[in-house]
Parts: structure tokens; C-alpha cells; sequence
């Protein structure tokens, strides 16, 4: 392997981790204030859409992010109303909000099939990028990869080292507590239920308009999913969730690259499982590495609903 | 100031119940009006299509019970594991299997079988097959812990990629002229259909397991220990019950029957296994089973139900060159509606006034 493919191989890593990256941050944060939400594929498939669609009518690609990342936001707001107000069972309200996404943008995306339209092309930044092979796979990417750079470490640092981060995890982990406490566990479960689904909007905005420009129906694959499998393999850390999201991309540019080469030294049905087989792979890896469980778990009020006690 | 608050009740209310199935139908059929107003249809003329699609004739309600039928195996499917407490969300690829299992079985072991044979062959290679899918998810939350929800999510891509694998590669009719899908199956295999319709025997299949589930529930001991475990998985525990046995047996017949749906997919509608074998029925069934809050005969019943809607759908885009999608859209709609309805039958509404 030369030292060109190596950096085709990483840049193409980058690129196709980024939307799960985006998605199993804002899931990280969901899980940790205890709500799950499982609906994030329907969430990620009309962030896509609307994404598409408005830098399609507008020109603008930071307008298709804003829209992405509203439309995403207030879908899972749907899911907070039924799972923190309404206290109906997470796992199907969940079920229910992918139901409705991905109907949703089959339905109103018909129209915008095959369209080309405004995309993300790749950003060299000076210097930098002249570095060979790391400096020219991370530093030659589009806008949106250079945010993903800023955000891992900026939410890291809120969840652990700030005020507002640690009401959060407390919500998560001991809600009775945290009410005693003072903090409006509800409003907090609200907020951290919407940021979760802005993040899947704006990693289905990626794929709309930066991985594979364009609108095709269920164009995440999974992708949806497999970000929240990448919440238990990170132990509900961002740092984690992301390398886990790279590794899933390592996993997509093997793929990419044996086919793109014509390699054919797995057939093509395989490779395309493999994906899937992965996520399934560091699920068994990371449940049965009991140290790493013992040390850390799901937060204990994970998909509890909080009902003040009076 | 006057407030409300929510009082839980100690019995859940029926008659809030059906009031609450009735209010949630009406506001589900609300949400989609308001789809339809978003791409410019006008929303009466889309229900009346739908509706008369569904109901217009009697093909159209042989249709609904057509599409019923995996509908209600892949409902029974989700239900009997979700009465523990378990999230079969692979329905879809249990069903998948149950087809690949069947058209196998009828393509490479009927030629050799006596005839009388080959049905009840196939109908256990469907159901086993989609077991064998459902158990490889199971074993590993059984021993591993590994969350059950995403395992079986992941095996239905893998399932499909393998399925498109077979019937364009080696399982690909060789006389047929490059057309994605194995050979027609030998008539054998075919489930017997009701004269003129496309009602075939799986709907005996699927009513007898809706019967059989019920009976097991209430009437067993397996199923009491069922009960048990989905209610109070402790006192499960204490009382000695075998937890984790029967979480795997029970994923094992929750795959089953999402294998059975499969099966009648391929050997009662199909004859082959083709495109158009993965079309959602395994994702639809778990809406089947939690709009009927896992009861078997309110599965059937779901299902019917949701079926009307398929194939009003369809109509749809038949007539008004909508996306069928929309039905879709309705059934999320739907059970958002229904588990938001169960707020009234679960809660009452308490007006209080306090002297602030």
C-alpha cells in the first residue's frame, strides 16, 4: 500500500464517519439526560431531506444545515412530548418517530429525486494540508468535517468539566436527586431530547450534501442505528462514541476501496454486510469486556420516565 | 389559580381505552390530512381514494386480507417477545429468512421428497429459518448481554444483502433470461389459495398461532412464567424461574413466526423468491403488535387494519401518483396517537385550584 492510497483510505474514513459521528454525539447527550431515542435513523432521513431541500431552493448551504438541524430538533421534540409528558414507553415512541421519518421523507421527497443542487466540495486549508498523508486526509475536507474537529472536544468539555454538564449527567443518572437539587429535570430532558435530534439532523445534512450529494429514499442505510449502537460501544462519552463512528467509517473505506479497485477478493454481498456485521462485532466486544462495564454504565435513569413523588 | 395535574388510576379505564383508540384514529388521519395539504393534495379526495381502494370491491378486501397475513405473523412475532420484555425488531429479517428457508427447501429438496411432503417441509425450513435468525440475536443477549434491539436490526440488512445475493447469483433462475429470482417453485410448495383470490392457506397458519399464543399465555404454565418475567423480571428471579431460557425460546418463536410470514410470502404469493420480499411487513409488525398492546386477537385485527391502509396506499399511487409512503406516515402517526391516548386510560385528569 502506498502512501496515496493511505490517504485516500484515511480521508475516505473521515468522510464516511461523519454522519454517524454527528448522530451519536447528539444521542450521547439524549442517553445521558435518560431519555432514549431510538428514532434517530427517521430523524437523520428528514434532516437529509430538509437539508437537501432548502440549499437546493436557497442556494445555501448553511441555510440546508439550520434547516436540518431544526427540522431534527423538532421531530425528537415529538418524541420528548410523548416520553417525558406523556410518559409512554421509550423503545416504541422511538419505533414510532423512525416510522414517521421515514415515511415522511419518502413521501415529500419524491419530487426532489435525481435533482442536483447545492453541495459541500473540499476545503484545503493552507499549509496545513501539505502535510503529507494526515495533514492532506484531515486538512483537505469539507466545512462540515472541520466542525466535527471543534465539536467532539467542545461537548467533551461541557459534559465533564462544566456546571450545566454536570445537571445534566444527574438528570441522567439519579432524576430524584436532581430534583431535589433543583434542577428542572424535565425542562433538561426537553433541551438534551431536541440537541440529540438537531445532531441527527445535521448528520443526515451531510449525507444530503457533502457524502452523496443529492435526496434518495433512505439514503442513511442504517446509519441512524448504527449511531446508537456507537453510543453503548463510547460508554456514553463522546470521545468514544467518535472513535467508535471512525471505526465504522475505517470499515465503510476498506469496502470503498477493494470495489472501487475492483479487488475481488470478497465478494461484493459480503462486503456490503460488513457494516452491519461490525456494529454487531463491538456490541459483543464492548458487553463483554466486563472491566470496562463495571467501571461504567448506561446512566441508571436511561428510559425511566421521572414522575415527581408527592 | 386552577391547575391540573395527572392522577394515575389503579385499573387502567377500558371505556378510556376505546375512547382513546377512537380520538387517536381521528387525529392520526388529522396528521396525514396535513401531509397531503404539504405536497398539494386535497385531503378528501386522498381518503376517498384510499378507501376505495381498500373497500371498493371485494377483490380490494381480499386484497387487505392478503396483505394481513404477514402482517399478523409479523405482529404475533414482536408481540410474544415484547410480553417479556424483549425487542424483536428483526422481524424483517427473520421474514426474509423464513422465505429463503422455504424457497431452498421447495427448489433443492422437493425433487426428492414425496410430494405430500414438500409443504409441511417447507412451512418448517420458513419457520426455522427465521428461528435460527432470531436465536443468533438471542444467544448473545442470553450469554453476552448485548443489547437485543440493535442485534436484530442489524441482521435484517445482512439478511437482505444475502437474499439479493442468492436470487442474482446462485440461485438465479438459469432459463431466466437474466431476471433477478430463482426458478419457479415446484406447485408442490405452493400453499392452496381460495378460488379466485390471492388468499392462501397462511391465513389459517397465522389464526391458529394467534390462537395457540393466546392459549399459551393464559392457560400455561409457560406461559404464567412469561407473564411473570415481562412484569416483574425480580420476582422472576426470586421465584426461581429460568430468566434466561425462556428469553431465548421465546426469541426463537418470536423469529419463527416472522420466518412463517416469510415463508408464505415466497410459497403463497411469489412462488419464488424475488425482489419484493423485503417490503417493510417485519417493520409494520411491530406497529401491528403495540397498536393492539400485544394481545393476540387484537393483533389480528391490527393487522387487518393496517392492511386496509397498505392497500389504500397503494391505490394512492395508483390514482393520484402519490407515494404509497404516506402509509407509512400514517401507521408512526397512528401509534404516536395510541400511546398518547393511553395517557387517558392510564392517568385522570385532575382540575385543582390552590390559593397561590
Amino acid at each position: 500500500m502506498n502512501l496515496h492510497t493511505l490517504t485516500f483510505v484515511l480521508s475516505i474514513t473521515l468522510q464516511s464517519s461523519m454522519a454517524v459521528l454527528f448522530a451519536t454525539i447528539g444521542e450521547v447527550f439524549t442517553e445521558r439526560s435518560g431519555v432514549l431515542n431510538l428514532g434517530v435513523e427517521g430523524v437523520m432521513l428528514m434532516g437529509a431531506l430538509s437539508g437537501f431541500a432548502t440549499a437546493y431552493g436557497t442556494q445555501s448551504l448553511a441555510l440546508g444545515m439550520v434547516a436540518a438541524m431544526l427540522v431534527g430538533g423538532g421531530l425528537s421534540l415529538v418524541h420528548a412530548l410523548f416520553t417525558i409528558t406523556v410518559r409512554a414507553n421509550q423503545v416504541v415512541c422511538g419505533l414510532a418517530l423512525t416510522a414517521v421519518g421515514m415515511g415522511l421523507s419518502s413521501f415529500l421527497g419524491r419530487p426532489l429525486i435525481g435533482r442536483v443542487g447545492a453541495r459541500f466540495s473540499a476545503w484545503p486549508i493552507p499549509l496545513l494540508s501539505d502535510v503529507p498523508v494526515l495533514g492532506s486526509a484531515l486538512f483537505n475536507q469539507a466545512t462540515p468535517v472541520y466542525l466535527a474537529y471543534a465539536l467532539v472536544p467542545a461537548v467533551w468539555f461541557f459534559l465533564f468539566h462544566t456546571r450545566a454538564g454536570l445537571n445534566l449527567r444527574s438528570v441522567g443518572e439519579n432524576p430524584a436527586a436532581a430534583d431535589s437539587a433543583g434542577i428542572p429535570v424535565l425542562a433538561t430532558r426537553y433541551v438534551w431530547t431536541a440537541f440529540g435530534g438537531m445532531m441527527a439532523g445535521l448528520g443526515g445534512a451531510y449525507l444530503s450534501l457533502a457524502y452523496t450529494p443529492g435526496w434518495k429514499e433512505n439514503m442513511t442505510s442504517g446509519q441512524g442505528w448504527i449511531a446508537i449502537a456507537m453510543v453503548i460501544f463510547g460508554l456514553w462519552n463522546p470521545w468514544r462514541a467518535a472513535l467508535g463512528a471512525f471505526l465504522f467509517g475505517g470499515v465503510n473505506a476498506v469496502q470503498f476501496t477493494l470495489e472501487a479497485n475492483q479487488i475481488t477478493l470478497v465478494p461484493s454481498y459480503i462486503l456490503r454486510m460488513l457494516p452491519y456485521l461490525f456494529t454487531i462485532a463491538i456490541l459483543v466486544l464492548i458487553t463483554r469486556s466486563k472491566a470496562i462495564r463495571a467501571r461504567v454504565s448506561a446512566p441508571a435513569g436511561l428510559g425511566v420516565p421521572f414522575e415527581r413523588e408527592e | 389559580m386552577t391547575r391540573f395535574r395527572l392522577e394515575q388510576r389503579v385499573e387502567p379505564s377500558t371505556a378510556g381505552r376505546y375512547a382513546g383508540y377512537a380520538v387517536a384514529v381521528g387525529l392520526a388521519g388529522c396528521m396525514g390530512g396535513i401531509v397531503f395539504l404539504l405536497v398539494g393534495a386535497n385531503p378528501l379526495t386522498a381518503y376517498t381514494v384510499m378507501a376505495r381502494g381498500a373497500f371498493g370491491s371485494l377483490h380490494d378486501l381480499s386484497e387487505i386480507v392478503v396483505k394481513a397475513i404477514p402482517l399478523m405473523l409479523c405482529g404475533l412475532a414482536v408481540g410474544v417477545a415484547a410480553k417479556i420484555q424483549v425487542w424483536n425488531v428483526g422481524g424483517e429479517g427473520q421474514l426474509v429468512l423464513g422465505g429463503i428457508g422455504a424457497a431452498g427447501v421447495a427448489l433443492f429438496l422437493a425433487p426428492r421428497v414425496p410430494p405430500s411432503l414438500v409443504l409441511p417441509l417447507v412451512v418448517a425450513a420458513g419457520f426455522l429459518a427465521g428461528a435460527l435468525w432470531a436465536f443468533l440475536a438471542g444467544i448473545l443477549r442470553t450469554t453476552l448481554g448485548v443489547n437485543e434491539i440493535l442485534t436484530t436490526l442489524m441482521l435484517n440488512y445482512v439478511a437482505i444483502y444475502w437474499v439479493e445475493h442468492l436470487y442474482f447469483g446462485p440461485w438465479r433462475d438459469p432459463m431466466g433470461m437474466g431476471f433477478p429470482g430463482t426458478a419457479i417453485l415446484p406447485e408442490v410448495a405452493w400453499l392452496p389459495r381460495l378460488p379466485g383470490t390471492r388468499i392462501h392457506l397462511g391465513l389459517a397458519l397465522a389464526l391458529l398461532a394467534a390462537v395457540l399464543l393466546q392459549a399459551v399465555l393464559s392457560r400455561t404454565r409457560w406461559g404464567y412464567e412469561m407473564r411473570v418475567i415481562g412484569e416483574n423480571e425480580q420476582a422472576a428471579r426470586y421465584a426461581g424461574m429460568p430468566i434466561q431460557r425462556t428469553i431465548l425460546w421465546v426469541m426463537c418463536l418470536s423469529g419463527g413466526l416472522a420466518g412463517l410470514a416469510g415463508m408464505t410470502e415466497v410459497s403463497g404469493i411469489h412462488y419464488r423468491l424475488q425482489q419484493g420480499l423485503a417490503v417493510g411487513y417485519g417493520y409494520t409488525g411491530i406497529i401491528v403488535a403495540w397498536l393492539a398492546r400485544l394481545h393476540p386477537g387484537g393483533i389480528v385485527l391490527a393487522a387487518l387494519f393496517l392492511a386496509s391502509l397498505l392497500v389504500g396506499g397503494d391505490q394512492l399511487q395508483a390514482v393520484m401518483h402519490l407515494p404509497s409512503a404516506v402509509g407509512l406516515v400514517l401507521e408512526g402517526a397512528l401509534l404516536f396517537c395510541v400511546l398518547g391516548s393511553d395517557l387517558f386510560s392510564r392517568y385522570r385528569l385532575r382540575w385543582w385550584t390552590s390559593r397561590a
